[in-house]
């Protein structure tokens, strides 16, 4: 298990998929995925294409990870609903979920 | 047929140039769109669907009952959405509101609503996509990836674009990316700078600092080396005509509204040297438009609730997260949005336990699990309609196929009446 800071955001697959619906197998390919840094895949002993389940307090989901150029440290999500499923719901007053720079915890699965 | 100067609908760019093929009623060929304008077009339900009640098939005067009786019978309803449809609909929504005594709010809460409440504070410069694409030479996208979220930006306003101060096109300008990651934006900026995940404010109050010719008494600020910064505040007093670009990066991160306050103020003080201005990335196509609507029938632009019997503003206590994860809302109309896959998951689960209609096109997550599903045309398809560019230039939107559906603003002008008819 290891601690990291969750970023989420759009992607061009998400995107173009979004129209082909959110059931379509696109959608899902398209926003299922965390991306890893290899110095991160590296010292969990961890390998593209598994599975690792993410963790926060506020929800937790399995995805498929992948090598991705972020920061060690950092994970990535595509906007949709996994990412969606791990943020809180408290606004601090403004409306807006503290979507970026959330704590997550990784566990390989 | 071919129809040119199509205005495509998916994202705040409303590309106005789109050519659509149509044969026999259907869409065969749409050129110049991006991928996922032309994905847009090319699937847009063309098919006719019937309204339906816990998911059985109804009449649409059925349904229309169903759904008024849902929404008269609340305390305290929500309507939630407008991004994705017109302005004829959002102005009618904020009319049932009214009429209702419910809270309305867009999208906007979870996207640029941290920068409405920034622009409260402290002002905004204005300026159109026209004017950045002749006269800026300085461009700076922070937190924010156009190159993916906004594909054709780059060619058409700001980065690639030949204006007419700008013949040169993208050896005219110089640009800038700020971002926790590379991205395909960055990989296309002459300077990239990599800001630590939460150190916005610190990097734009640092930029501040640097422009009033302070000295700092350390040599980084959020991963980023001071001389770099000060390298970016040189470029900035001394550029024709900057501007700063900003998305999701600035009002998602920790801060919010700060972030987007520091950013405008750092803009202030910028025009004390030379002609500087900024501009959200707007995301959904007719977000911008929610915006205006809500404020010239409301005088606010979101999170507005009228149980009082005027309106009333208060993001936090009227914006749609805040009144579904505190089980506020006691019944949802949710207009052309999906809030089941885009919220918090305490606030998306209120919406299956409370009766929530649907009003859209497509069969998404929250129609899943509404009581009431309502499916309409699509706005920019196959409804004509008004929407607002990210700049807030309103443009027409075309209707380049029949639809069996009727559109937003008809069947809530059948709730509007029959909550008129009860209520009598």
């Amino acid at each position: 298990m290891s601690e990291f800071i969750l970023i989420t955001g759009r992607t061009a697959k998400q995107g173009a998929a979004l129209s082909r619906g959110k059931d379509s197998t696109a959608y899902r390919q398209a926003t299922g995925f965390v991306e890893m840094s290899r110095e991160d895949i590296e010292r969990l002993g961890v390998e593209g294409g598994q599975r690792v389940r993410l963790c926060t307090a506020f929800g937790e989901v399995e995805l498929e990870l992948r090598e991705g150029d972020v920061p060690p440290g950092v994970l990535f999500v595509p906007l949709g609903p996994a990412a969606n499923a791990l943020i809180p719901a408290d606004t601090q007053g403004t409306g807006m979920p503290g979507s970026k720079g959330l704590a997550v915890e990784v566990k390989p699965l | 047929m071919r129809v040119e100067n199509v205005v495509c609908s998916f994202c705040g760019c409303l590309c106005d140039d789109i050519v659509v093929e149509v044969e026999d009623n259907r869409i065969t060929e749409v050129k110049k769109a991006c991928t996922s304008g032309r994905n847009l077009f090319l699937n847009a339900p063309t098919q006719a669907a019937k309204p339906t009640v816990d998911g059985e098939e109804v009449d649409w005067p059925e349904a229309i009952d169903v759904a008024v009786r849902i929404l008269t019978e609340a305390a305290n309803p929500l309507i939630y959405g407008l991004s994705s449809t017109a302005s004829e609909a959002q102005r009618k929504a904020i009319a049932l509101a009214d009429l209702l005594g419910a809270t309305i709010d867009s999208t906007s809460s979870v996207c640029h609503g941290p920068t409405t409440i920034g622009v409260q504070i402290e002002g905004e410069p204005t300026c159109t996509l026209g004017e950045i694409k002749h006269r800026a030479d300085l461009l700076v996208f922070w937190g924010c990836n156009p190159a993916e979220a906004h594909q054709r930006h780059f060619a058409r306003y700001s980065v690639l674009a030949r204006g007419k101060l700008t013949p040169g096109g993208r050896k005219d300008r110089t640009v800038v990316v700020v971002d926790v990651r590379p991205t395909a934006s960055s990989r296309m900026a002459d300077i990239f700078l990599q800001v630590r995940p939460g150190y916005d404010f610190e990097l734009l109050s640092t930029l501040r600092a640097l422009l009033k010719g302070q000295e700092l008494d350390v040599d980084e600020v959020g991963g980023i080396e001071v001389a770099q910064l000060r390298d970016l505040v040189e470029r900035m007093k001394s550029c024709r005509f900057g501007v700063i670009f900003f998305g999701m990066g600035v009002t998602q991160t920790g801060g919010k509204h700060l972030n987007v306050a520091e950013l405008l103020t750092l803009i202030a003080e910028l025009n004390a040297h030379t002609r500087f201005t900024t501009m959200p990335m707007r995301g959904h196509g007719n977000v911008a438009g929610a915006d205006c609507t809500l404020t010239w029938q409301t005088g606010y632009p979101f999170a507005v609730n009228f149980a009082r019997g005027y309106p009333q503003y208060n993001p936090g206590e009227f914006s749609a997260v805040d009144v579904l994860a505190r089980g506020e809302a006691d019944a949802a109309l949710i207009i052309a949005s999906d809030p089941v896959a885009h919220f918090p998951r305490q606030a998306a689960q209120r919406l299956s336990q409370i009766p929530t209609i649907v009003l859209d096109p497509e069969m998404n997550l929250t129609a899943q699990v509404a009581r009431v599903v309502l499916p309409t045309a699509l706005y920019g398809v196959s409804a004509a309609g008004t929407a607002y560019r990210m700049d807030n230039v309103p443009l027409p939107l075309k209707k380049v196929v029949d639809s069996p559906q009727p559109t937003d603003e008809q069947v809530l002008d059948w709730i509007i009446e029959k909550v008129k008819t009860c209520s009598a």
